[in-house]
């Protein structure tokens, strides 16, 4: 084909050729600007609208301001839970080259301890980068003005100033009030079930436990945003707008802090839970669990020697008893049982037993804690002298079932729906009970024998503080229910508004109002020439109360004697009470662990509590124990 | 006297100037200009160093076309011989930057040798098929094929893809227009597509990466696609007016890297928008359409070639270059012709240019 083109080819054709080419190459030129001005339309006019969100979304950077978390005061103003300003020195880890240079640098400066390091690794890890993470918090004056003038060697380390919460009462009420603590992974689930991740960036703390966990939302606040133009770099370059954040929501309780704080004192050293409830609300007011614990701890991550303390002691003072400790009520359980016997036409209060000291029944002998019995016995002394065969007997005439949906009815075995979370439910012994209870099927049989002991509050029963209180609130109230809650009211912190957490009564029972005045006679008698009589010895008011204590440890045969069996072995002591009897303002629940006899350790602190609260008088240490026999 | 001095002075300055080249030129170097001074003047402003290099680049134009076609032509051999003999020098002593062997170092400053070639190529090419003119051959296409692929394939080793591809354009499009037969260039396409699996395990991993983030931006948004994405976003967000100059936020809060130099049509686009590309890219079409005006009134088939080729090249500048930041094209370094901050490139089209008015100016004479 080449060898057509002779030489001899016109210049002219060739010349046609060539410009036959450029019209071509002329052609494919503006068909290529076409082409790239159709992909300007495209991006400029047809994509304008998503490029400039691009545009604005890589300019503009949301910078949550965290509201200030709300405060929580109790029903007399004092301060449980507030916030504070105190300088941090923060690291920006993104902006710093050499880490552990600057951490050492900063370290000739300004103290920086093992555990602030150890601290601060931790954080690290768990951080997103561009945060700014404290080495060091609660700067002095003079080590700010310390590191100001050395800033310019630290490019990525600033002073900022921070809000902190503190517990100004240290331990008092800490397991009513939990505390916040930095947020984890597990909180990161809850925050966005709840939908509430918009209003968590920024937020580095969140209610762990009591209080502060369950009313997280109300006291968090909502937080607010300013908008800042940033580089490509991350630097911001001007603030554009701000939306200022809305402080938390204020809770004021229905606690009592001094009263707390006396009834926390009251149980010394020994390990014990004391809830007091005010029966026309259910508005608690004192809720001890002792030992106590110091929140303040917690808020910037635990040192783990303190959390190793805390942890590790066999006392378990994280434990909070009053909710989470179930233990069988003893005595305390049978004004309950007397009621539920007149309730169910079992017994009328005249009726007598006959008490021989024990009671037979399917071979086996349940023994009175009086040796040779009580004698005659009707229903008032049956529980002013605490008698155990009465009991025996009433149980079996009454049986598990009738038993069961009396105490049922009063909240035993059953969440009291207090306003902290993770509270026990506790053990409603019952035929259903065993059965959802055990596996094995020779198990899962509910034997009538196993009712009898169920009549003096031990066996299978076993129940929290609060459920105790509960239920002894109903009696003082005449069957009228409230749920216990801790929270008075909600302060909105916009409008000042103040949402009252309505006492809603939970259920009325319809008892017969002798049958309630009966046991109150009954309970009265205790607390005058009962088992209670001597801690309440003297009292200027009118007192109901029982006395009990519960088996932790089964003797078989063997008599029980406090001082031959270890003390970790020692019985629960427990103490019902309310006051004044007749129209009574505070009921209470009242548990000593290991502490022998309800009377001798337990009652002398319903004792202490009633008289601060009633009459305003202020005890001198720990209550004593008093040296009483018998339960 | 003086007054005839003046005016036999001002013939002589503009006796060898086009008038259209040079206005459409001027037009888009002030363009430049401007854009140059908003990607910059937050920090370390180049406008005044692009200036400087607009009236090096400028008289470079002017010099060149002082030249005949026919003493231009005598360079070709020479300037390829030099060229081809430096690449083989970068190749073998070449320093290394950034991972490509590009520079070659004298002592006192380092020269990129590739540069030269894209003069040199075309010249050489021209000067060949003149030689032979009116007798070609196949032969004579092959050995043209041969010239070129030599200097295209130690470039492309080094590597640097746009360079390159400005050379290889710039080869291709005079052997196209000394008249490569259709039945060939069909052939050599055909060849090229089967070839191109094959290519592609010939690219590096970053070549690669760069045609695979042109398919799917996103894939590396914080990597290789990190400039295709900021670039449209620039682009996009301009809208048809755009933000106005020095307010293009993608600019000047640095999202847009390269902003001065391969990627300132974004900044132009940004603060311009869709008026102002059409308005670039109309300048752009006028230039081309001289060029290829003058290709075809030009009088020798050096002058033809030569002019056609330049014109072609310097429409491969402007297309690569925009659709590139545009997003339609890998991202391969070749600067916007008298856009881009940076002398060499700017001076290497100014001779261009000045060729295109040599041919033009010289045309009476020749035909005399």
């Amino acid at each position: 084909m080449l060898a057509r083109q002779s030489p001899l080819n016109a210049p002219d054709r060739e010349l046609h050729r060539f410009r036959f080419r450029v019209a071509l190459a002329g052609f494919a030129v503006t068909a290529a600007f076409v082409l790239l001005i159709a992909r300007f339309v495209h991006l400029q006019v047809v994509q304008h609208d998503y490029y400039t969100t691009r545009a604005e979304d890589n300019r503009i950077s949301l910078v949550p301001i965290v509201p200030n978390r709300g405060v929580i005061v109790d029903r007399h103003g004092t301060v449980l839970a507030r916030n504070y300003s105190a300088f941090t020195l923060e690291i920006t880890p993104s902006k710093v080259d050499d880490l552990d240079a600057t951490i050492e640098g900063l370290g000739t400066v300004i103290e920086v301890l093992p555990k602030d390091r150890k601290r601060f690794r931790r954080l690290l890890e768990e951080s997103k980068t561009f945060e700014s993470l404290p080495i060091r918090s609660r700067l002095s004056e003079e080590e700010v003005a310390r590191f100001a003038a050395n800033r310019y060697r630290f490019p990525g380390v600033e002073v900022k100033a921070r809000l902190f919460r503190q517990y100004p009462l240290g331990p008092i009420a800490s397991h009513a009030i939990g505390y916040i603590s930095r947020i984890n992974k597990r909180d990161l689930e809850v925050i966005e079930e709840s939908e509430a991740t918009a209003n968590y960036k920024g937020t580095d703390h969140i209610g762990k436990t009591g209080l502060e966990q369950r009313y997280e939302f109300q006291l968090h606040g909502e937080t607010g945003y300013e908008q800042v133009e940033i580089d490509a770099g991350g630097r911001a370059i001007r603030n554009l707008s701000r939306t200022a954040p809305v402080q938390g929501n204020n809770l004021t309780l229905t606690l009592d802090t001094r009263l707390q704080e006396m009834a926390e004192k009251a149980f010394g050293d020994r390990r014990g839970a004391l809830v007091a409830i005010e029966p026309s609300t259910g508005g608690i007011l004192a809720l001890v669990s002792t030992p106590t614990f110091d929140p303040n701890l917690f808020i910037d991550g635990i040192r783990t020697d303190d959390w190793d303390l805390l942890n590790n002691s066999p006392d378990k003072p994280l434990l909070n008893r009053a909710l989470n400790g179930a233990y069988p009520p003893g005595s305390t359980f049978k004004p309950f049982m007397a009621l539920a016997a007149l309730e169910t036409g079992k017994r009328t209060p005249g009726q007598a037993i006959s008490d021989p000291g024990f009671f037979n029944f399917g071979g086996h002998q349940f023994r009175d804690d009086k040796k040779g019995g009580h004698g005659s016995v009707d229903m008032y002394k049956s529980i002013v002298h605490s008698c155990d065969t009465y009991y025996y007997m009433l149980a079996n005439d009454m049986g598990i079932d009738s038993i069961a949906r009396f105490m049922g009815q009063l909240g035993f075995g059953q969440r009291t729906g207090v306003d902290i979370d993770g509270e026990s439910e506790g053990v409603l012994p019952s035929p259903e009970w065993k059965k959802r209870r055990f596996r094995r099927p020779e198990q899962q049989k509910w034997f009538a024998g196993e009712t009898i002991s169920i009549g003096i509050g031990q066996g299978y029963n076993a129940y929290t503080p609060i459920q105790l209180a509960q239920a002894t609130a109903a009696v003082a109230n005449n069957g009228v229910m409230f749920r216990p809650h801790l929270v008075k009211y909600i302060t909105d912190s916009r409008t000042g508004e103040q949402t009252m957490i309505e006492p809603e009564p939970l259920r009325i029972l319809p008892w017969k109002r002798q049958n309630v005045e009966t046991i109150k006679n009954a309970m009265i008698g205790v607390n005058t020439q009962g088992t209670g009589a001597r801690a309440f010895a003297g009292a200027g008011y009118v007192s109901a109360g029982k006395t009990g204590t519960a088996q932790v440890f089964s003797l078989k045969g063997a008599e029980y004697r406090s001082s031959s069996v270890k003390k970790e072995l020692r019985d629960h002591a427990l103490f019902i009470a309310f006051a004044p009897a007749d129209q009574p303002r505070i009921a209470l629940a009242v548990l000593v662990e290991n502490g022998g006899f309800g009377a001798q350790s337990a009652a002398p602190i319903a004792r202490m509590v009633f008289d601060y609260y009633l009459l305003g008088k202020l005890p001198k240490g720990a209550a004593h124990e008093d040296e009483v026999e018998g339960d | 006297m003086l007054q005839q001095f003046l005016q036999r002075a001002w013939v002589r300055l503009v006796e060898h100037v086009d008038g259209p080249l040079l206005l459409v030129t001027g037009l888009i170097m002030a363009i430049g200009l401007s854009t140059v001074y908003s990607a910059t003047y937050d920090a370390n402003n180049r406008a005044l160093a692009q200036s400087l290099n607009m009236a090096v680049g400028l008289c470079a134009m002017w010099v060149v076309a002082q030249f005949p076609p026919q003493k231009l032509m005598r360079f070709g051999v020479p300037l390829y011989i030099l060229g081809v003999i430096l690449l083989v020098l970068v190749f073998l002593f070449g320093v290394k930057v950034n991972g490509a062997r590009r520079w070659l170092s004298l002592g006192f400053t380092r020269i990129q040798p590739s540069e030269v070639l894209k003069i040199a190529v075309p010249l050489m090419l021209a000067w060949y098929f003149h030689k032979h003119e009116a007798m070609l051959r196949f032969r004579h296409y092959a050995v043209a094929c041969l010239l070129l692929l030599v200097p295209f394939v130690l470039i492309a080793k080094q590597p640097d893809l746009g360079t390159a591809i400005l050379v290889g354009a710039a080869g291709f499009y005079v052997i196209f227009f000394a008249g490569l037969p259709w039945q060939v260039i069909a052939g050599l396409g055909a060849a090229a597509a089967a070839a191109a699996p094959f290519a592609w395990t010939m690219l590096h991993d970053y070549q690669r990466k760069r045609i695979l983030t042109l398919i799917d931006p996103s894939s590396d948004p914080l990597g290789a696609g990190y400039h295709i994405i900021q670039s449209t976003i620039a682009i996009g967000s301009g809208g048809s007016f755009g933000k106005g100059w020095l307010e293009g936020t993608q600019t000047h809060l640095e999202f847009i890297p390269e902003r001065h130099t391969d990627f300132i049509f974004a900044v132009f686009s940004e603060e311009r928008g869709l008026l102002g590309n059409t308005i670039l890219v109309l300048l752009y079409l006028l230039l081309i359409a001289r060029g290829l005006m003058i290709a075809a009134n030009a009088s020798t088939l050096f002058a033809r070639i030569m002019a056609g080729s330049v014109t072609l090249s310097l429409f491969t500048y402007v297309f690569v270059n925009m659709g590139m930041v545009s997003g339609i094209l890998p991202v391969v370094g070749v600067p916007l012709p008298f856009m881009s901050y940076g002398g060499t490139a700017l001076v290497t089209l100014s001779i261009g240019i000045g060729i295109l008015m040599s041919i033009q100016t010289h045309r009476m004479l020749v035909r005399k």
